[in-house]
């Protein structure tokens, strides 16, 4: 593939994926509202459209209307760049994250993911780092304390977060021996899952996904009882939706990568494809679907959590993060680590 | 000495803590297919019971006269000074009747005082509850909107006979 044949692929790819991206991310807070609903005896939104499937339109229709209020006493450039931040860093970290086996088109080798770089695991790391700053500096611009309040709490959160999620990496990384998310999903294989070989660690990145994720019983960042609405209080319209789209991008990220790195990827469980005889274009609609419906399951996990779960108080939080989720990932690296050398895997 | 176990020491099982998020993920689950309570208003309409005090009425009687004797009594109850009565004189057996009768429903806050001190059963709390105006003028209810047939009340006076 020459240079142009390798952009034009990209664009292609990226177009497809953000466009998925965009319409799941306004499904995902309808489905949020209905999920909720149900769980609390209710119905939910059901009127726009059949059982309420056009409210996400609604609801966007509705924010575009808004007006936009800035506060008096807010830095305008950095109260604007915020959710522009949020966005940016909910929308790349995608680049890299497989959705199906390298398919061959048009006489090419295209692996189904945007850009198949060798360190996108770090790649990952290194954005949602850089999502710190957007709850960060979005509280500190808005001149309230609320929001200030709020933007402190997601920076400590974060950071202290950050920590058992890498070290839970780590375990993955070992295994794989690579940082490349194709063959860290290849390493796997379609039962070798990394949830069953390290729970321990399973367990940690999926509490710290939710934490980074800021979702209940994490969401201390946008505690509505006690912070107003945390860092986005002072915003409205589409900056508000911004962030709003950001965090459930960010969810549908953190669900992508606990397939990625735990959950087989885009391998259909116990089922060896070759072994029943699918091979080719079918094998691999199946292997995106599995994939897909991986994510959605893990979504829904996401919301059931949040209307099961009573938020955690600030220093419980912190007790969690540093006295019991950063030894278990540790005890979990030492333990693939032991497995290693044990087994010669 | 003998440690009581308090309500907030937790069990080995309940500080490991993910039993219990187990535990609260399927009663959340288990609600998500159970019946739901809500009313989908337009379509279904809640239908109150007997004792529930809706928009006051006056009671239009079988012959296709009001009870009302303009006695004046609920006017002068109203704690809200809601009601406004003015007499005049007919040649039936009650002698008098309301000329004018209204009800601002802006003031009215459904006590039922006026349907508790009237003594020709003639004001009622109904089952109504669907009250909206678009100006204050639309919130003075007349005659026209107060009077309502007997047999459509019979609920609510059957109530009062029994409770009050």
């Amino acid at each position: 593939m020459n240079i142009w044949q390798i952009i034009i692929f990209s664009l292609v790819k990226i177009f497809i994926i953000l466009n998925i991206m965009l319409l799941t991310v306004s499904y995902l807070v309808y489905f949020e509202r209905r999920i909720s609903a149900w769980a609390q005896n209710r119905l939910g939104p059901n009127r726009v459209g059949w059982e309420g499937v056009l409210q996400p339109f609604a609801d966007v229709l509705k924010l575009l209307l808004k007006e936009d209020i800035v506060p008096e006493r807010a830095d305008k450039r950095i109260h604007a760049l915020a959710p522009m931040i949020a966005l940016f860093v909910a929308f790349t970290t995608y680049a890299v994250i497989p959705f199906g086996p390298t398919i061959s088109l048009f006489g090419f080798n295209v692996p189904l993911v945007v850009a198949d770089i060798n360190m996108g695991i770090l790649y990952v790391l290194a954005l949602t780092s850089i999502g710190v700053y957007a709850l960060t500096l979005a509280g500190w611009s808005s001149g309230s304390k609320y929001s200030l309040l709020g933007g402190i709490r997601s920076s400590a959160q974060m950071i202290s977060y950050e920590i058992s999620m890498g070290f839970s990496i780590g375990g993955v990384l070992l295994f794989a021996e690579s940082l490349r998310p194709l063959a860290i999903v290849e390493s796997q294989g379609a039962w070798m899952w990394n949830a069953w070989i390290q729970p321990i660690g399973f367990i940690t990145f999926v509490v710290s996904a939710f934490a980074e994720t800021n979702r209940l019983p994490f969401d201390l960042p946008e505690a509505e009882p006690e912070l107003v609405g945390g860092f986005h209080t002072e915003y409205s319209s589409m900056k508000f939706a911004g962030f709003f789209l950001a965090e459930y991008a960010n969810m549908i990220i953190a669900s992508a990568m606990i397939t990625t790195l735990y959950l087989g990827g885009y391998h259909i469980p116990f089922v060896n494809l070759e072994a029943i005889g699918i091979t080719g274009t079918f094998a691999v609609i199946l292997q995106v679907l599995a994939f897909c419906i991986k994510i959605a399951l893990l979504l829904f996990f996401f919301i059931w959590v949040r209307w099961s779960l009573p938020r955690f108080r600030y220093d419980q939080l912190m007790n969690l993060g540093w006295k019991v989720m950063f030894p278990l990932s540790l005890l979990n690296l030492i333990w693939v680590a032991v497995l290693i050398i044990v087994f010669k895997l | 000495m003998v440690v009581k176990r308090r309500k907030k020491d937790l069990t080995f099982w309940e500080r490991i803590y993910i039993p219990e998020i187990i535990k609260a993920l399927m009663l959340t689950l288990r609600t998500m297919f159970k019946p739901k309570f809500t009313m989908q208003y337009p379509e279904e309409r809640f239908v109150p019971p007997s004792s529930y005090r809706g928009r006051p009425v006056l009671v239009l009687d079988q012959t296709g006269d009001e009870r009302c004797v303009a006695c004046g009594l609920c006017s002068r109850v109203c704690p809200a000074l809601a009601i406004e009565v003015q007499a005049g004189e007919t040649d039936k057996e009650k002698e008098r009747y309301p000329e004018k009768f209204e009800i601002n429903m802006l003031r009215c806050i459904f006590c039922g005082f006026c349907e508790e001190v009237c003594p020709e059963e003639a004001i009622v709390m109904s089952k109504d509850y669907e009250l909206a105006f678009t100006n204050r003028e639309d919130a003075i209810y007349g005659k026209d909107k107060l009077l309502v047939p007997v047999n459509q009340l019979k609920d609510r006076i059957e109530f009062l006979r029994r409770y009050k």
